[in-house]
This record gives C-alpha cells, sequence and structure tokens, in this order.
C-alpha cells in the first residue's frame, strides 16, 4: 500500500482532460486525501497537448512529485510525451481507441481500455472520462461511493437519467480495470486517508477569499493568466456582498480606478501579470505619491514580454521591489503556500490602509493555478484594521483645508474621505504641502520625502518569514511562493541539518528577523525561477559580504521538482565535505 | 446653502493672464452653487496639463492625478461613493492623446460623472508642442513645417464612442458654459463637454475671436435636434465640429452603476465590510 501515488491525465487540450482531473482530485479531497495538482497548458484553447498530475497523499504535499505513477492517456501523444516520467513499472491506462502503443526501451506497463467505446455505448462519449475515473478508482482500490456522490452533486441538476449514464459509466470503467487487475505487476494501492474536512483550491482563490473578507468591495482589471481568476471570481461573489467589478480598458485604467476607489474610502485592488504590472509603474508611483492605499496582484508568469504566458517562473521579482520612478514606501509580500495567500491577502489590505502605501502581493503561476489542498481557513484570524482613516465628519474643523499630510512622527497622517465634512483636502502626484497644494520648495520637499519614507523605515510585519529548522544550521534554504513546497520537501529528504526559510516580506527586506539564522547557517542557498538570481541579489545587497551565499536558479518554465533540489544540496554539502 | 463664493480657496493660480482655463473654473463654481452643492459633497480629479491644476482651484476634494488619467481615477471614486458628484477635467493632450483609450471607454461605459476638457489645441504646460486636436498645418516646436495629421474632433469622437450627453462651448461664454455644465451634472450617465479655453501663450491661430468668428451655436441651426444623435452627428460632420451647446442628450439612458441590480442601494462605503459568518461559511464549502 502507497502512502503517497503520483496521477496524471492527459490528451488534447478542449477534450475535458481539466474536468477528468478536477473530477477525480476534487473526489480525493473529500475522501480526506492531500492533494497537490500541476496542469500543464498552452496558450492555444482547443488542440495542442494538455496534461493535469495529481499528486495524493496521506500526509501534507506543496510540491508536485519526482515522477508519476499512473499515466491516464486519451491520446497517443500523452503517452509520446509523458510516459518517460512514470517509474519503473508504472502504469499506463490508455483508450483502446488509438490502439497505444509504448515506447519499448521503457519499462512500464500499458493497459489499454475501451474509454470511448464504453462511454459511446453509454450514450455518449463525454462519459469516456468516467470511464477512466472508474478504472483509476480501481487500480488504485478506492471506494466508488465517494465517486458516486460527486457525479450526483455534479450532475443533478440536468437530470436523474444523466446521473445514472454516468454512474454506469464509473462502474463499467472500474469493472474493465478490474478484469485486468491479475495482470498488473507491483502495488497501486492507496493508503486510507485521515477523511479530515481540508479545501482543496488554487492559490487565486484563496487571495480572492481573501480580498472578499478584507473588506475589498470594488475591483478593476483586466484579463491575464494565469490572474483571470481572481477577477473571475470577484465578479462572481463581489454582488453577493454589494460589490462590483469593472473589466476596464487597460492595466493602466484597472489601476488608477483601484485608486480612485481606495481614495474614496472603498476597498479595492486590481490583479494582474507582469506585462500588467509594467503598464501600471507610473500609478504605483501616484499611490505611494499620495499617499493613497493600494494592493495589486502579482501573479508572476514567464517573462520578458510576452514571455512564457502559461508557464511558471518568478522573475518580477526586481520590478516589483523597485519599479516606479522615484523614491515611495512600498511593501511586497509573497504568501508562503495557498493557505497562508488567504491570510496575506487580508493582512495586504490592512498594511495598505494603515501605512497608506502600495502593497504589491505577489504569487506565481504555479501557486495561482495549481489546485491543492489546504486547512479551512479560520474565520476569527479575519481582522480589518484601517489605521487613520477617517470616515466620519470631523466637526470641530474650521473652514479650512485639511492637513492631509502633516508630519506626524511615525510618517503616518490622516486620511479623511472625500464626502465627510471637515475633511477637504487636495491630492497631487505632484510635490505637496501638508494640505496637498503643490509646493516645490526644497525645505518642504525634505520635510514631506522624510514623512513618506519613514512610514516603512522599521517595517516588519508579524511573521515576515515562515521558518522550519533550527538557527544554526549547516545549510539554509531561502525561497519564495511556490518554490518553498518543494524546497521544504527536498530538505526533508537530507541528512543534514537543513533550515528552510520561506520569505514572505519581501520589501522591506526584514534583515534585522533574519539575521541571526543566516549568521547561524554554514551554507546559504538561495533557490528561485528566474534566470538572473533575483533573490539572492535582494539578501546578497542586505546582507553583504558573505560569500556562503549560493544561488540556484531554473528558468524553463517548469516547477521544480524536489529530486533536483535534493542533487544540488547534496552537491553542497559534499563540497563542503571536501574542503 | 453654500454660494459661488463657498467654491474659491486663496491659492493664486499659476495660469497666464488671459488664459481660458480661468473662466472655465469660475464656470465650474458657479455650476455648482447653482445645482446646490456643498464643497465637500464634490469631488474634481484632473490629470497633468496646464488645465490639470484644476483641482487645486476649487475648494473641494480634489485629485491632481497623472497625465490622461483623470477619468478612471474618477470612475473608481464614483464608484465607491455614489453621493459624490464627480467632476474630472484636463486638457486636450490628456485626454485626446494619452488618455484617449480612457476618453472613448468612458464615454461607451456610462459611468455617472461629469467630464470636462480645457481644449486650447495645444500642449501648454510643456510650451507649445502639437495636440491631438491642433488644426492641420499649426505650427509648433514639434511640428516646424505645420502638422500634417487631421485634428481630432471630440465630440464627434464622443458621439462615435455612444456618448449619453455630449456639448462643447468656449471659456469666453461662462453664462452658457454654467448652465450647460448643470445640465451636465443633472445628467443620470457620463457627460461629455468639450471647451475651447484659448491658449494665449502658445496658440496664437484658434484665439478668442476666431471662436468668436467660427464657433455656430446650435440654436442657429434649423432643424438642429440634440435628442436624436444622428441629427447630431450629421451637424457635427457638416459644420467640422464647430458647434456650440448641447450638441447631444439621452435623457432615457441608465448609468452603467443603474444598471447593476441593488448598487446604488447605498454608496459602496457605506456597505459592510466584514462578512457575515453565514456568507463565509457558504462561500469556504464552494472550496470542498
Ligand atoms: C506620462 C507623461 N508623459 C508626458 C508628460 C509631460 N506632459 C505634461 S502635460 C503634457 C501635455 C499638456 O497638454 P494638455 O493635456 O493639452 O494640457 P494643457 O497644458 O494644454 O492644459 C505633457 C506632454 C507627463 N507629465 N507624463
Ligand atoms: S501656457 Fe497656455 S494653457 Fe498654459 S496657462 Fe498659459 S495660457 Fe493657459
Ligand atoms: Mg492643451
Amino acid at each position: 500500500m502507497n502512502e503517497q501515488l503520483s496521477w496524471k491525465v492527459g490528451g488534447q487540450q478542449g477534450e475535458g482532460i481539466e474536468s477528468t482531473g478536477e473530477i477525480f482530485s476534487t473526489t480525493l479531497n473529500r475522501m480526506g486525501y492531500h492533494l497537490y495538482s500541476y496542469r500543464h497548458f498552452s496558450s492555444r484553447i482547443k488542440g495542442g497537448h494538455t496534461n493535469n498530475n495529481v499528486r495524493i497523499s496521506t500526509k501534507e504535499v506543496r510540491a508536485v512529485s519526482d515522477n508519476i505513477n499512473i499515466l491516464v492517456a486519451f491520446d497517443q501523444q500523452t503517452i509520446d510525451l509523458n510516459s518517460h516520467e512514470l517509474v519503473q513499472d508504472g502504469i499506463i491506462l490508455a483508450d483502446s481507441k488509438f490502439s497505444p502503443e509504448k515506447d519499448e526501451n521503457l519499462n512500464v506497463q500499458l493497459v489499454s481500455i475501451p474509454f470511448t467505446e464504453t462511454a459511446k455505448a453509454l450514450g455518449s462519449q463525454l462519459m469516456k472520462n468516467m470511464v477512466a475515473i472508474g478504472a483509476s478508482a480501481r487500480l488504485m482500490n478506492l471506494e466508488l461511493q465517494p465517486f458516486k456522490d460527486m457525479i450526483y452533486t455534479m450532475f443533478i441538476r440536468k437530470g436523474q437519467e444523466i446521473v445514472d449514464a454516468n454512474h454506469e459509466a464509473l462502474i463499467q470503467g472500474y469493472q474493465l480495470m478490474d478484469d485486468e487487475m491479475v495482470r498488473i505487476k507491483g502495488d497501486f494501492e492507496m493508503l486510507p486517508s485521515d477523511s479530515e474536512p481540508r479545501l482543496f483550491l488554487i492559490g487565486n482563490d484563496a487571495i480572492s477569499f481573501g480580498a472578499l473578507n478584507a473588506g475589498v468591495r470594488f475591483m478593476a482589471a483586466y484579463p491575464i493568466t494565469p490572474a483571470s481568476e481572481i477577477m473571475e471570481y470577484m465578479i462572481n461573489n463581489l454582488p453577493k456582498v454589494g460589490g462590483t467589478v469593472i473589466q476596464t480598458e487597460d492595466e493602466i485604467a484597472a489601476v488608477t480606478m483601484a485608486i480612485g476607489s481606495n481614495y474614496a474610502g472603498a476597498r479595492s485592488f486590481t490583479s494582474s501579470a507582469g506585462p500588467g504590472l509594467s503598464l501600471m509603474m507610473e500609478s504605483i508611483g501616484l499611490s505611494g505619491m499620495t499617499e493613497t492605499p493600494l494592493v495589486i496582484v502579482d501573479t508572476m508568469r514567464g517573462g520578458p514580454s510576452t514571455g512564457l504566458p502559461t508557464k511558471q517562473e518568478q522573475s518580477d521579482l526586481m520590478q516589483m521591489i523597485y519599479g516606479t520612478h522615484g523614491d515611495i514606501p512600498k511593501i511586497v509580500l509573497a504568501p508562503s503556500d495557498v493557505e497562508d495567500a488567504f491570510y496575506t491577502t487580508i493582512e495586504a489590505f490592512n498594511l495598505a490602509e494603515y501605512y497608506q502605501v502600495p502593497v504589491i502581493m505577489l504569487s506565481d503561476l504555479q501557486m495561482s493555478l495549481g489546485k491543492q489542498s489546504s486547512a479551512p481557513f479560520d474565520v476569527s484570524r479575519v481582522e480589518i484594521n484601517r489605521g487613520k482613516t477617517i470616515t466620519e465628519d470631523i466637526e470641530d474643523q474650521a473652514d479650512e483645508y485639511f492637513e492631509r499630510y502633516g508630519d506626524e512622527e511615525d510618517g503616518i497622517s490622516h486620511r479623511p474621505i472625500p464626502g465627510i465634512k471637515g475633511g477637504i483636502h487636495h491630492v497631487t502626484g505632484v510635490e505637496h504641502s501638508p494640505t496637498g497644494t503643490p509646493n516645490e520648495s526644497p525645505e518642504n520637499r525634505q520635510v514631506q520625502m522624510d514623512k513618506r519614507m519613514r512610514k516603512l523605515k522599521d517595517f516588519t510585519m508579524e511573521e515576515p518569514f515562515k521558518v522550519q529548522g533550527n538557527v544554526d544550521s549547516d545549510l539554509l534554504i531561502l525561497s519564495f511562493l511556490s518554490v518553498n513546497g518543494v524546497a521544504r520537501e527536498a530538505a526533508e529528504r537530507i541528512d543534514a541539518d537543513v533550515t528552510t526559510v520561506n520569505l514572505k516580506q519581501i520589501h522591506p527586506f526584514p534583515i534585522d528577523a533574519l539575521r541571526p539564522y543566516l549568521d547561524g547557517a554554514k551554507e546559504i542557498l538561495v533557490i528561485e525561477q528566474n534566470y538572473s538570481a533575483q533573490l539572492q541579489s535582494v539578501l546578497k545587497m542586505n546582507y553583504p559580504g558573505h560569500d556562503r551565499i549560493r544561488s540556484h536558479v531554473k528558468y524553463d518554465g517548469t516547477p521544480f521538482k524536489p529530486e533536483e533540489i535534493e542533487t544540488h544540496i547534496n552537491s553542497i554539502l559534499k563540497i563542503k565535505e571536501v574542503m | 446653502m453654500a454660494t459661488f463664493k463657498d467654491f474659491r480657496n486663496n491659492i493664486k493660480p499659476n495660469w497666464c493672464p488671459g488664459c481660458g482655463d480661468f473662466s472655465v473654473q469660475a464656470a465650474i463654481q458657479k455650476a455648482c452653487a447653482a445645482n446646490g452643492l456643498e464643497p465637500d459633497e464634490l469631488a474634481v480629479i484632473t490629470g497633468i496639463g496646464c488645465s490639470g491644476r484644476l483641482s487645486g482651484y476649487i475648494k473641494s476634494y480634489g485629485f491632481h492625478s497623472t497625465h490622461g488619467r483623470s477619468l478612471p481615477v474618477a470612475q473608481g471614486v464614483k464608484m465607491a461613493n455614489d453621493d459624490l458628484t464627480v467632476i474630472a477635467s484636463g486638457g486636450d493632450g490628456d485626454g485626446f492623446a494619452i488618455g484617449m483609450g480612457h476618453t472613448v471607454h468612458a464615454l461607451k461605459r456610462n459611468i455617472d460623472i461629469t467630464y470636462i476638457v480645457m481644449d486650447n489645441q495645444v500642449y501648454g504646460l510643456t510650451k507649445g508642442q502639437t495636440s491631438p486636436s491642433s488644426g492641420k498645418g499649426f505650427v509648433t516646436k514639434t511640428t516646424p513645417e505645420g502638422s500634417k495629421e487631421n485634428p481630432i474632433q471630440p465630440i464627434r469622437t464622443a458621439l462615435a464612442s455612444g456618448a449619453t450627453f455630449v456639448a462643447q462651448s468656449v471659456s469666453s461664454d461662462i453664462k452658457q458654459l454654467t448652465a450647460i455644465i448643470q445640465q451636465a451634472m443633472d445628467h443620470k450617465g457620463f457627460s461629455f463637454i468639450n471647451v475651447f479655453s484659448p491658449c494665449v501663450t502658445y496658440n496664437k491661430v484658434n484665439t478668442y475671436d476666431w471662436f468668436k468668428e467660427n464657433l455656430i451655436p446650435v440654436e442657429d441651426i434649423e432643424d438642429f435636434d440634440h435628442t436624436d444623435a444622428k441629427n447630431a452627428m450629421q451637424n457635427v460632420m457638416e459644420y467640422d465640429g464647430l458647434l456650440k451647446g448641447i450638441i447631444y442628450h439621452d435623457q432615457e439612458a441608465k448609468s452603467y452603476q443603474e444598471n447593476i441590480e441593488g448598487y446604488l442601494d447605498q454608496p459602496l462605503i457605506k456597505k459592510e465590510m466584514t462578512l457575515e459568518n453565514d456568507t463565509f461559511d457558504e462561500l469556504m464549502a464552494e472550496f470542498r
């Protein structure tokens, strides 16, 4: 029996591959297994190979697997492109419709099952995915009832007949596989799960639900992969709480509309990916200069330019930290995993409003779109903090302009929202006096710039990073976003003192909190998905003079596998032994 | 009740003496007072240019944004707080060059704000370059041989973009301009006003006198019907965009916000920020 298995389904895009993976994995989540999935897709809508990889485990998983155990193939290309990833004696469940063939050099098993034919005989070839799911369930010796329940909830709207037909397809798939079991080498049976209730969601959903809980009632955005699900979630759910979304003409409109709405006192945001963020740069400065709260979600994908629009990368980092001309206070956050994305999003909105600064919430394609298990969110941890925002009339204010940019000790001035009595003021992206009147005098410039920059001078969030391991270590691994899970899994395979640090507060860099761990590490390794080792550069800048800082990068568009990192760590630790 | 003077502050505009923008400012202040507004109920959102300085010269909430972006900021403000009267404003470069995408989309979106363009057919703030509405042959630093492009006719663009309120006037006619702004603010939906506002420093062609000679009041055109878009467009084309008055007014149209069910029950900023526990549970259950 297996603690964990990796299952992959592949075929032509637009053929229901996504829904096959979706139905299979959602059911397993409801059964109490831990899941981590990875979708391979191209920018084409119809045609082109696509696959969905689901890692199933009885324990927490936060990374793709090194290889796969079961490959469900709806076409020959799926076999050709993926069977080399199978473990020794791994199994291909293929649709007999295309007379599947395997590479004779590979030590894998091929089972041909009439997915399409069976489905057709039951009335519609659409149900071939149910046949495949039934076969998979048999192979892994899973109970059928949860799958039946899932089918019922999915299709009852379409009528009992459809439910019955799909049930039948599932059962026939199960039986077809059952007939094959005598010939199968090896063990594909899953250990029972702990049956705990868990969520199964993509990072974009966690971010969206976080935004909703943070009190966001307005969003302005322009579609882009891999951010669109955020806007789509908000479009479906904001109306339930009286809010709305505008799909704007471009990202400049999106971000400036969000600025306008935040200025007027409604929590608002936008989400995009690299190309959109590039367009927003001037406006990020407007938010910084006018001290208007702003949250932007950047779901990173392969750059530059249009780059690898549907592939994993973490190469926006430098632009997110430094982007916009001139000096502004800005916060850049990176949730450590999907569960944390929910809480960190709420924190992002609180920080933006408390410090009156732009906050960039980073994600990456794998975190944004990789569906995975998460503990349920805890409503008691949801808190809204509006800082010095004034939403009620100011009674004793003289009939003059309010000092919106008053020189407070902490740098944070009071922010009356437009419409209230006694709060009239002016805001401008031009350097300005305390009342917001354009003012270019050297003295005023210095006071206002110092005031703005002071806001984040000593800023450290409650949990600037998540750390696992000791202060003193043989190796400290620093990573962010979806690389965290892979780094952790690799670290656990190593027989040495490895400490992993998932950086959450990217900017301002939390060097003081991090220093003890850095000082205590014999070696430091920064793992990230971009060409130029951007996070490593940031670390070196903040922690200079240390030749112990090594780098491991990947920029081919695919997520790291634990094995790749494991090998790298071993090579580093071995070098040490020799020395 | 607030008067014209209540919309004044003590900041002296840095416009050149004689600049058309002074009168546009005065007309806005008059219209606001005449419509019974209080300064704290008004938000003036501007772009960058000589004209963009306006937000600092009217006593109200003001937001001087970036070049070309007054409209998206203004739409965001209105979406957040429908109780506010929102005016967006800026120059011809601001609205028809760098911000043209936003202008066309604001026209088609029809959010209930008023957009006033101070059209001097030149870039004032950057010291005299050609603008999208500069006439053909107009000589500037960037068009030493005269502009070779066809000028944009703002009211024609507005009509073609599905506008529900289109007007044009000239800053010297404060009386008409005030009346138009009042109607624009009353209009439920996006209202577009192109105001010829002469730049006395960099545009020696389109002067106050030039407009006196060349603008035709729509009242003088027989059978002009500002409730009929086709009629309006025909006349705009026939008179090369040199009309003065309310060009088109669709009184039946619904604003963007009116088309969202329940949106206007309460301004967004007054809506509850914390989710009900039931809503939280229901929404979280969708992730199972
Ligand atoms: C992104 C950007 N590009 C260029 C400028 C420089 N700039 C400021 S105002 C302006 C044009 C001003 O012309 P217009 O909008 O017609 O306003 P006017 O000064 O004539 O009132 C330009 C090009 C800028 N501020 N921002
Ligand atoms: S340069 Fe022209 S537009 Fe600018 S203030 Fe002077 S007259 Fe007005
Ligand atoms: Mg101009």
